[in-house]
């Protein structure tokens, strides 16, 4: 149970204080601003989860704003942190960011998306989606009193995220699937630790209540078969353990509240009735198997004192026929670096002297290519900073490839709507597979 | 348009100005006026003055300003009740509203606004809305529910409204379901009122596939509390809830991995169904770690939890636990517990790798953890204990100062754990004593020294280096380097005599530190004594220091895994310690104590035992209220408010300097003060009550807590006021209760009873050790109380209490103590400590210990008092003869209960007896009982100048009867 809500801007005004509970007053208001936001060390302050006096605060920070949830009791602090995060997302979705300014210039649709989202410190409502069908930004529309009822009972029911009578002539049906590659990699290119963090983005335009049935080529078992196959994937009849790049172990998986989960524990079935519009409607999480797009070889020689050599060499590990982009690979320099000279065969290369490292961008990078980009960096030899020992941050790369890297496949999706007449044939569908570099890095 | 403009007013008369707009009959300057008043209140401004004027705007159509309005009652109603009360109507009236919004809206506002006398009208309105036919009415209602128990409580249960939630619980409606339950939670947490049983589970069970997340949170916490009747049913209950561990919601999975984590612990241990559960366990739980870093957080410090409890969930994940670079500092040092923990043979060739690669990051904190980690590995795993060694030496050539002293410190816990392995490395570590300058790193390092002394050549200079500048060093530093020089003299006798005699005098005569001198005379004493004696004292063998270090307690951690998710998984503290569950604490008994001080002196040791309860005025009715929850205790007698560092840091007296917290709040425990200020309290001279210190006491860290306590629990002279009455026959003895519990009190868990016998009181306590070290150097002391009870001598337990092993205590009392009247009469507050923590509880000591053995009044004496004291005194109640008791049983009873018979007598087949008792503190009650032959109960008339005195008298009889 949340006792009370608190916005401050980054000198720790108060924007927003909205209390829930009658156990906290305004003092704790004070308290986390004398005690965290003006902490004369931040050192002090290095959790998100703080404990002053008896009342416990929750906070986050964003763009020079504090949101901070605080409560008396021994509340769910997973629930605070994760009802602080809708939160952001629900001003995000209203008006656009989450600034001093912002909040200024909203605070009374503040005031009552609080009242929506949050009674007597419990969590009700806090999808943006849900909540814009009775609140908007431009006070409240006369509505007649069929649709209040509607809404009502849509934001209450069974299927809160979507409304009845919705009606396309196009039936229409997007999948993005955007995969983020975690790396990090030791300097003598041993993989430390490896991860897709993969995402099913959907947007549909599908009229009335279309029951939807999506196939993806996961290998039906956690890790060693737990999960005995049910039904028949690609993957049966493999299932010797022999990883192929037809199915993919999938490590876990996580649905949006459309999802039918229990249906999905029983029958390993993906089904749902889509929300109107767009949706995150999975994530997941492969470890094994991945196909690392890049490779990165940085070789790091302190010629002396003053002289410092670097080369790093980038593979393209993907096949030829595909195109990377946005290719962004970032060299650390020591903070007393004083001048560098940079050659590189492809791409543009550059030393940002305010972010200690070198920049190296390329728009377009074939599979199966091999760059290079060397650079000699000179070195101020007296001063505070050169004493310092230079502990060597990682290399790290951005990038966006056509592909998914842990080989995830959808491999079909259905939609049957019994009422309306229109079948499965009749939905344009479209599928997109897309690889982003999350945190990408190689040791040097 | 933006609302920003509203905050920029800073104009002299806006109030008044406010008042004007407000009153205006244009609707939208109306609510341009109601968003300025709030805009006002948001930055804490006090507007509180419009309350008429805003309340004048809420009959209105417009739904944004009447929610401004209402936001504005919710925050100033309180402080202006009567003029709330003109809201009720239009909530009553909005109740009505065809709008389902509206309803919902009045509704929501009506429970927040929280002035007593409104709350009666609410409840029909209330009512109505419980069963409106719109959900979002009736899911905004079970909310209210809860909003109005929290104010009236009683009123609830009175009006049904309990009942009504648990019939919403089987509405058609997921969210109502959700809402009810969560509402129902909180009510049950204060007071059991609705029992959780397997029917409700079914139903939550099929309302959790349905409603939104945050009402799966809700009914999955209350399944927490669910104990199912038998491994089918809690296997049914797994199967049903597993499927939520892929839920996007983090709040959702740890609450479904708590309510797992439960249950797993009824299933048979080693079954198929736990292990397929298991391995379900950990995915969801690592894919938090790929949430924002708050998430992460949150998810690591339970993480850190699980694996204590249950280590191969997670063991085959080693590597999601390694520092990415980019990491927030909060989520590495967490993610280093969880790889310590995770750390075994098989992996510990990459997690050494990746310590090494830690320590040589920016983060000051997070190098010296590392360089740690890297020790603690070596004591885990012993086949790796020689690559952390090479691993931390080469750490130490980097010599970066503070990797030095973290390498230090941690070497010498490898020394202490494989002994006569690395001291090949002494060499190395002497070359950089200069750089040391953090107390634990030269504690560390002289440690060395001296358990090595035979090997080091220039021991004794490198001591006496240290022993130069001994006033300046750091109490730890000075200690070690005392037992040091010690051992360096019984190794090597011959040439450090004079080091050795240097360092004992340093020690005695200059310091003022008593643990320091203590420490100083015995070794002085040895010496002197038994040279031989001295070593084998001195250069003991060891005991091993054990594997896994930072372990939490078996209870306490049992206790966290049950509120996994929660506040107190993130503290690893059990919610006891930083929540109050009583809502009004005992401040009313602050003014009363500070009158009774004054009248004491200063130290509050009043050996005068004129009656306590003659000074304070009657309490009519004072038998109500229960014994204070332990945490409102502690609270109170800390004086905690907002800012606790700054206010107990009162004691200025250097010595006293150390005394923690706990030691500040047991200085207020004593009566020391009396009031609750410390500022004179402990400045009293410090030095005294050190002196006073019984010399064998081990000096523990935490000494001046426990040296307060035996300078004041000397033995006063033991009030036995009489052994006439005692003898043969023993009187009604209260069973032992629970006073401390192991699960919320670091594994000590003492059942105790007071008693009375052979004419004096004692403390009978049975002390159970359920921690995983011994528990030793017990103290024991009590707050000032109604009868002055006190301990008559120091509690003595010979040998320290191991673990899972029970120890019987019994302890004298006395009454001579200082006295200030509680409430109820009967409560004792007492702090025990050990050498683990002080620990503080209250219970209410049975009556009749009190009963003095020298009770017995004469006839005359009696007639003239009972004729003396006014009709008003005289209390009258019946009492059930259960056992059908004759006049001579119940005189027989009551004699040995210290109540005495003064006369007899039978008129009319009544047979009377008359009874007189004696409190230690010389109040007399006096008892009339009438029994009648043909009723099966007793008629009892109590009369006493103090009416305080008869409070429960009744209860005590009717015990004395029943037993």
């Amino acid at each position: 149970m949340i006792g009370g809500l608190f916005v401050y801007n980054h000198k720790g005004e108060v924007l927003i204080c909205r209390l829930f509970r009658d156990d906290l007053t305004r003092d704790a208001v004070n308290a986390f601003r004398v005690n965290v936001i003006h902490a004369r060390q931040q050192i002090q302050v290095r959790s998100p989860v703080n404990l002053i006096g008896r009342v416990s605060f929750v906070h986050r920070k964003t763009d020079g704003v504090w949101l901070v949830a605080a409560s008396r009791k021994d509340a769910n602090a997973a629930a605070m942190v994760e009802v602080l995060r809708r939160i952001a997302i629900t001003m995000h979705s209203y008006f656009g960011k989450l600034t001093e300014e912002a909040i200024r210039s909203n605070f009374v649709l503040i005031y009552e998306l609080l009242d929506e989202l949050i009674d007597f410190g419990y969590p009700q409502l806090t999808d943006p989606s849900v909540l814009k069908t009775y609140i908007m930004q431009s006070g409240v529309k006369a509505v007649t009193q069929e649709e209040q009822k509607q809404i009502t009972s849509q934001v209450t029911g069974q299927i809160s995220w979507r409304r009845e009578g919705i009606k396309y002539r196009r039936n229409e049906l997007f999948i993005d699937v955007v995969e983020h590659v975690n790396l990090l990699m030791s300097a003598q290119g041993q993989v430390l630790s490896a991860h897709v963090a993969g995402r099913v983005l959907m947007k549909s335009f599908l009229s009335g209540m279309p029951e939807c049935k999506l196939g993806i080529n996961d290998k039906l078992s956690l890790r060693d078969g737990t999960r005995t196959a049910v039904g028949s994937g690609v993957g049966g009849g493999l299932d010797d353990g022999k990883p192929t790049r037809v199915s993919v172990a999938i490590d876990d998986l996580q649905f949006d509240q459309c999802v039918r989960l229990g249906k999905f524990e029983t029958e390993h079935a993906i089904s749902f009735i889509p929300p109107d519009g767009s949706c995150e409607l999975m994530k997941y999480r492969t470890t094994s198997d991945i196909k690392l797009p890049f490779r990165v070889i940085p070789l790091v020689r302190e010629v002396s004192k003053s002289k410092m050599e670097i080369k790093v060499v980038l593979k393209a590990d993907f096949k030829p026929n595909l195109i990377g982009q946005k290719i962004e690979v970032r060299i650390p320099v020591p903070p007393h670096t004083s001048g560098v000279s940079v050659i590189c065969m492809k791409g543009k290369a550059k030393y940002k002297s305010g972010e200690n490292a070198i920049v190296w961008k390329m728009k377009r990078l074939a599979g199966g290519k091999e760059v290079q980009c060397s650079a000699e960096v000179d070195l101020l030899t007296f001063g505070n900073v050169a004493n310092r020992k230079w502990n060597r941050p990682p290399v790290s790369i951005n990038f966006e490839v056509p592909f998914a890297p842990s080989g995830f496949k959808v491999r079909y999706l259905k939609v049957f709507e019994s009422k309306l007449n229109y079948s499965d044939h009749d939905v344009i569908k479209w599928v997109r597979y897309m690889g982003r570099s999350g945190i990408y890095e190689t040791r040097c | 348009m933006t609302d920003s403009k509203y905050f920029t007013t800073t104009k002299k008369g806006e109030i008044f100005e406010l008042k004007t707009e407000l009153n205006s009959d244009k609707k939208e300057k109306k609510r341009e006026a109601v968003k300025k008043v709030i805009a006002s209140m948001t930055v804490g401004k006090d507007v509180s003055a419009l309350f008429p004027d805003v309340i004048n705007c809420m009959q209105t159509d417009n739904v944004e300003l009447k929610k401004l309005v209402y936001l504005y009652l919710m925050n100033y109603a309180k402080s202006q009740p009567d003029m709330a009360i003109m809201a009720v109507n239009t909530f009553v009236k909005d109740c009505e509203d065809p709008n389902p919004l509206i309803r919902a809206l009045a509704v929501r506002t009506m429970g927040c606004i929280r002035v007593e006398k409104i709350t009666e009208y609410l409840c029909e309105p209330l009512r109505k809305c419980m069963k409106d036919e719109d959900p979002y009415v009736r899911k905004t209602a079970a909310v209210c529910v809860a909003k109005l128990y929290d104010m009236n409580p009683q009123l609830v249960e009175e009006q049904g409204f309990v009942e009504l939630l648990n019939d919403l619980l089987s509405d058609a409606n997921p969210m109502v379901v959700a809402n009810a339950v969560a509402a129902l939670s909180e009510i049950n947490e204060s007071k059991p009122l609705i029992e959780v049983n397997s029917q409700m589970v079914n139903k939550l069970l099929t309302a959790l596939n349905e409603c939104t997340e945050w009402g799966q949170v809700f009914i999955l916490d209350a399944l927490s509390g669910y104990t199912p009747k038998d491994e089918r049913e809690a296997q049914n209950i797994c199967e049903r809830i597993s499927p939520r561990l892929a839920h996007a919601n983090a709040a959702v999975v740890l609450s479904t991995v708590k309510v797992l984590m439960k249950l797993i612990e009824m299933l048979p241990a080693d079954s198929d169904f736990i292990a397929s559960l298991t391995k379900k366990l950990a995915p969801p739980m690592v894919t938090l770690l790929s949430a924002e870093p708050e998430i992460q957080y949150v998810a690591l410090r339970n993480i850190n939890l699980i694996v204590q409890k249950r280590p191969d969930i997670l063991k085959q994940e080693m590597k999601v636990f390694f520092v990415k670079y980019n990491d927030p500092i909060y989520v590495k040092m967490e993610k280093l517990d969880v790889m310590i923990r995770l750390a075994q043979q098989s992996n510990i060739a990459q997690v050494l790798s990746e310590l090494k690669e830690y320590a040589t990051e920016v983060d000051v904190d997070f190098v010296r953890k590392s360089v740690r980690a890297i020790g603690r590995c070596a004591i885990k795993v012993e086949q790796s204990a020689e690559r952390c060694v090479a691993t931390l030496l080469e750490l130490i050539q980097t010599k970066v100062n503070y990797v030095v002293q973290e390498a230090v410190v941690v070497i010498k816990d490898i020394f202490r754990k494989y002994p006569n392995r690395y001291e090949s490395i002494i060499s190395t570590l002497c070359e950089n004593l200069d750089t040391l300058d953090e107390p634990e790193a030269r504690a560390s390092m002289i440690w060395i020294i001296g358990e090595y002394a035979e090997r080091i050549d220039n021991a004794d200079e490198l001591l006496e280096s240290f022993v130069d500048g001994f006033h300046d060093e750091n109490t730890q530093v000075q200690l070690q380097l005392l037992t040091s020089v010690v051992k360096l003299f019984l190794k090597r006798p011959t040439d450090t005599q004079q080091l050795v005699q240097r360092v004992l005098s340093l020690a005695t005569q200059d310091s003022d530190n008593p643990d320091l001198r203590d420490r100083g005379y015995i070794y002085w004493r040895l010496l002197s004594a038994d040279p031989a004696a001295a070593k084998e004292v001195v250069l003991a063998e060891k005991p091993l220091i054990s594997e896994e270090t930072d372990l939490l307690e078996p209870s306490l951690l049992d206790q966290l895994v049950c509120h996994i998710g929660s506040l107190a998984s993130v503290y690893h503290k059990p919610p006891s310690s930083f929540v109050d569950n009583t809502k009004a604490p005992l401040r009313q008994l602050q003014p009363n104590a500070a009158a009774l001080a004054t009248n004491g002196s200063s130290t509050g040791m009043d050996m005068d035992s004129a009656p306590g309860l003659i000074g304070v005025p009657s309490v009519g009715g004072a038998a109500g209220g229960a014994v204070p929850s332990q945490d409102t205790l502690i609270a109170d007698l800390l004086q905690l408010d907002m800012n606790p560092m700054g206010g107990v840091a009162a004691p200025a007296a250097p010595a006293a300097a150390h005394v923690a917290a706990p030691g500040g709040g047991l200085d207020d425990l004593l009566g020391l003060g009396g009031g609750p200020s410390y500022g004179a309290a402990p400045a009293a001279d410090p030095m005294a009550a050190w002196g006073m210190a019984p010399a064998a006491a081990a000096p523990a860290p935490s000494g001046g807590g426990l040296n307060d306590l035996f300078g004041l629990g000397g033995p006063g002279s033991p009030s036995l006021g009489g052994m006439l009455g005692g003898g043969g026959q023993q009187g009604y003895q209260t069973p032992k209760a629970l006073w401390l519990d192991a699960a919320t009190h670091k594994g000590l868990q003492v059942e105790g009873a007071m008693v009375r016998k052979n004419g004096a009181i004692y403390m009978e306590m049975a002390i159970t050790n359920k921690a995983m070290q011994p528990l030793s150097d017990f103290a024991i002391q009590f707050n000032k109380n109604s009868f002055g009870l006190v301990p008559a001598q120091p509690l003595h337990i010979a040998a320290p209490v191991f673990p899972n092993q029970t120890t019987q205590v019994s302890l004298q009392l006395a009454t001579n103590g200082p006295v200030q009247k509680m409430e109820p009469l009967a409560n004792v507050q007492i702090a025990m400590k050990n050498n683990v923590d002080v620990f503080y509880f209250a219970t209410i000591v049975p009556m009749l210990v009190y009963f003095a053995e020298d009770g017995l009044m004469e006839k005359r004496d009696f007639l003239e008092l009972w004729k003396e004291i006014p009709e008003a005194n005289e209390q009258q109640f019946t009492i059930a003869n259960v056992r059908n008791l004759s006049a001579d049983d119940i005189c027989a009873k009551l004699q040995a209960n210290n109540v005495f018979t003064v006369a007899r007598r039978s008129v009319d087949g009544q047979e009377l007896l008359y009874h007189s008792i004696k409190y230690t503190n010389k109040i007399v009650v006096l008892s009339e009982l009438k029994i009648s032959a043909a009723s099966q109960s007793l008629t009892l008339s109590l009369k006493s100048r103090h009416q305080t005195a008869l409070v429960s008298l009744e209860e005590v009889y009717q015990k004395i009867f029943d037993n």
